[in-house]
């Protein structure tokens, strides 16, 4: 970190700079503190004053009422949280034994592979959705949570592998080598000693791989377009689509769809952050 | 455990089948999901239904249709026009208020650094739809919240319904989508900038430089490679958008196709819009040449843009 002792040549001073920065989280912040805020409002009040703070006059849970009843609000969201938490479970456990495969043996063709799960870094799934549809089709997986799931594991994979490899390589030989000689076998040394040393690792795997995963509407929209399996992206697209006149609707709708996906980031921002800027993506 | 380690002995020096068990579900799957579809994807671009509805080989007439027809090469030049403003904005707005404020954040007398850089990047977490919609309304007349903060700085007469008009609303869509972006491009830069050894800055200081000076002759040069990065990162992520023009203006991507963007494109050439039905092989070529474009951009990123760098940089 930089130290705070230096003395300072101030071109724009600390406080010109701390002002730059406020208001720049002020404008990041702001719509979404807006949607939020007139959610909690009545419609005479979302277009009186659309700036102030929700009173004890004004306030009303009116638009979540509509959501809650006119939509499956609380099927989107266990749609998302099961293909979420299945991409997260699958994703990890089958990318960190490629990875440990890839950083731990040497075999040929191991640089050649790395680079073949290299390339969805890259290159977009997306690109593929015409083959993946088909796919999916011939599967007869169409409007199953499963086909996304298979699809956001696909998608997941490369980066997960990536960053697992540069951690993998960072544990210990001692480790390995003296469980080798007591004579464990290889399964054992990557299940019981190897992926529990991955947690720090995982955390920041998990939100890279969580919020893309949560925030489609590419792929629901084209394999999973049905009522049963829609996701809550998906879902407000729909619903605001279909009741744009409503403000209060759409804006407890848009607010449903903030609220779950802040509170994870303000839970793992020390995570995700320091994933960024310790340099595991680049 | 027995069998495996029994396992183990037998094949020690023979065949390493754990490194195959190891390896084999991500590969399977990476490769059936991901890699199969890419390149069955080009494939299909080279057949076409025939007139018993019989696919057949066709080899390049589907690209000479997109590229030929007028009314297919009208479109597709369109999407891409627009999807290189997307580009060009996100280049010339995007990332340097990311390096601005990835600049300001590392400077030693900020306070409350962690907090202006969770909150700074707290739109980049949202689902592109929510921040569509959410943009939607704030810049919609009848709600007036854009108009009334206008007021507040005596511009209301230069208020305009600027997603609503044929010349507005891509910049307008591109601007949204640099301000839900915008973290990306400060997190990767301010971590470049943090890595640079003190020493450096340290002995800039002693010899009388000043900030302005540390960054543009010792930190900015240093920092190019992620630059780089930064921009392949940009490129790739526009020129396979759909998201944000889709939640916002469906998809026709109007007015008058004014935001239509490839992602648009080729997702009205596959699924079919209004009367016109969807066709899977002209989706496959329209996906095929969005798949050229990137590789384009990341060929010339690796090729020259990086080895220049490391040629000047290092």
């Amino acid at each position: 970190m930089v130290k705070a002792s230096h003395k300072l040549r101030r071109p724009l001073g600390g406080i010109g700079v701390q002002i730059i920065l406020f208001a720049y989280m002020i404008l990041a912040l702001w719509p979404i503190f807006l949607v939020i805020s007139n959610s909690f409002k009545s419609r005479k009040a979302i277009f009186n004053d659309p700036m102030a703070l929700p009173t004890f006059d004004t306030f009303s849970l009116v638009g979540f009422e509509k959501v809650l009843t006119r939509s499956s609000f609380d099927l989107y969201f266990l749609n998302s949280i099961t293909i979420m938490v299945a991409t997260l479970a699958i994703t990890l456990l089958i990318a960190s034994m490629a990875a440990w495969a890839l950083s731990e043996y040497k075999f040929r063709g191991n640089t050649l592979l790395g680079l073949y799960l290299a390339i969805g870094i890259m290159i977009p799934i997306r690109l593929g959705s015409v083959s993946i549809l088909k796919l999916i089709v011939s599967l007869g997986l169409t409007n199953t949570l499963t086909a996304l799931i298979l699809v956001y594991v696909a998608q997941s994979l490369p980066l997960t592998i990536f960053i697992l490899n540069e951690f993998m390589h960072q544990i210990p030989k001692d480790l390995k080598e003296a469980a080798r000689c007591d004579g464990v076998s290889e399964y054992r040394i990557f299940f019981q000693i190897i992926l529990p040393l991955t947690r720090p690792a995982i955390a920041t795997v998990g939100i890279f791989t969580m919020v893309p995963v949560w925030n489609d509407l590419w792929f629901p929209l084209i394999l999973s377009p049905g009522e049963e399996t829609r996701t809550v992206t998906l879902g407000v697209q729909q619903f605001v689509g279909q009741y744009v006149t409503d403000w209060n609707a759409v804006l407890a709708s848009l607010t449903l769809a903030i609220i779950p996906i802040m509170i994870v980031y303000l839970i793992f921002s020390r995570q995700l952050i320091r994933g960024i800027t310790s340099g595991a993506v680049k | 455990m027995k069998i495996a380690n029994l396992e183990n002995k037998i094949f020690k020096n023979k065949f390493p089948f754990h490194i195959i068990i190891f390896l084999l579900p991500a590969v399977f799957i990476y490769s059936l999901f991901m890699i199969y579809p890419l390149v069955d994807t080009i494939r299909f671009s080279t057949f076409y239904p025939n007139d018993a509805n019989q696919l057949e080989f066709v080899g390049l007439d589907n690209y000479f249709t997109l590229l030929g027809d007028s009314e297919w090469s009208s479109s597709f030049w369109n999407a891409l026009y627009n999807n290189f403003i997307l580009f060009v904005v996100h280049m010339l707005v995007q990332n340097p208020i990311g390096l601005l404020l990835a600049a300001l954040l590392s400077l030693p007398v900020v306070k409350g650094r962690n907090f202006y850089r969770t909150a700074i990047f707290m739109p980049t977490m949202m689902s592109v739809v929510i921040i569509g919609f959410t943009w939607q309304l704030i810049l919609n007349p009848l709600w007036g919240v854009a108009e009334e903060l206008m007021t507040y700085v005596g511009l209301e007469d230069y208020f305009q319904p600027w997603l609503g008009d044929d010349g507005s609303a891509l910049i307008t869509l591109s601007l949204i989508s640099v301000w839900q972006w915008v973290g990306i491009p400060m997190m990767l830069i301010y971590a470049a900038l943090l890595n640079i050894p003190e020493d450096l800055t340290e002995a800039a200081e002693i010899d009388g430089a000043n900030h302005m000076q540390i960054f543009w002759r010792i930190k900015l040069p240093l920092i190019l490679p992620t630059l780089g990065i930064v921009s392949v990162l940009t490129f790739v992520a526009n020129f396979n958008a759909f998201d944000l023009i889709y939640a916002v203006k469906g998809a026709l991507a109007g007015p008058n196709f004014s935001t239509d963007i490839m992602g648009t494109f080729f997702y009205r050439v596959f699924f079919g819009f209004q009367l016109q039905i969807g066709d899977p092989n002209m989706g496959a070529t329209v996906a095929t040449s969005m798949f050229l474009i990137i590789l384009l951009g990341i060929i010339f990123y690796l090729y020259i843009i990086q080895r220049r760098l490391h040629r000047y940089a290092f």
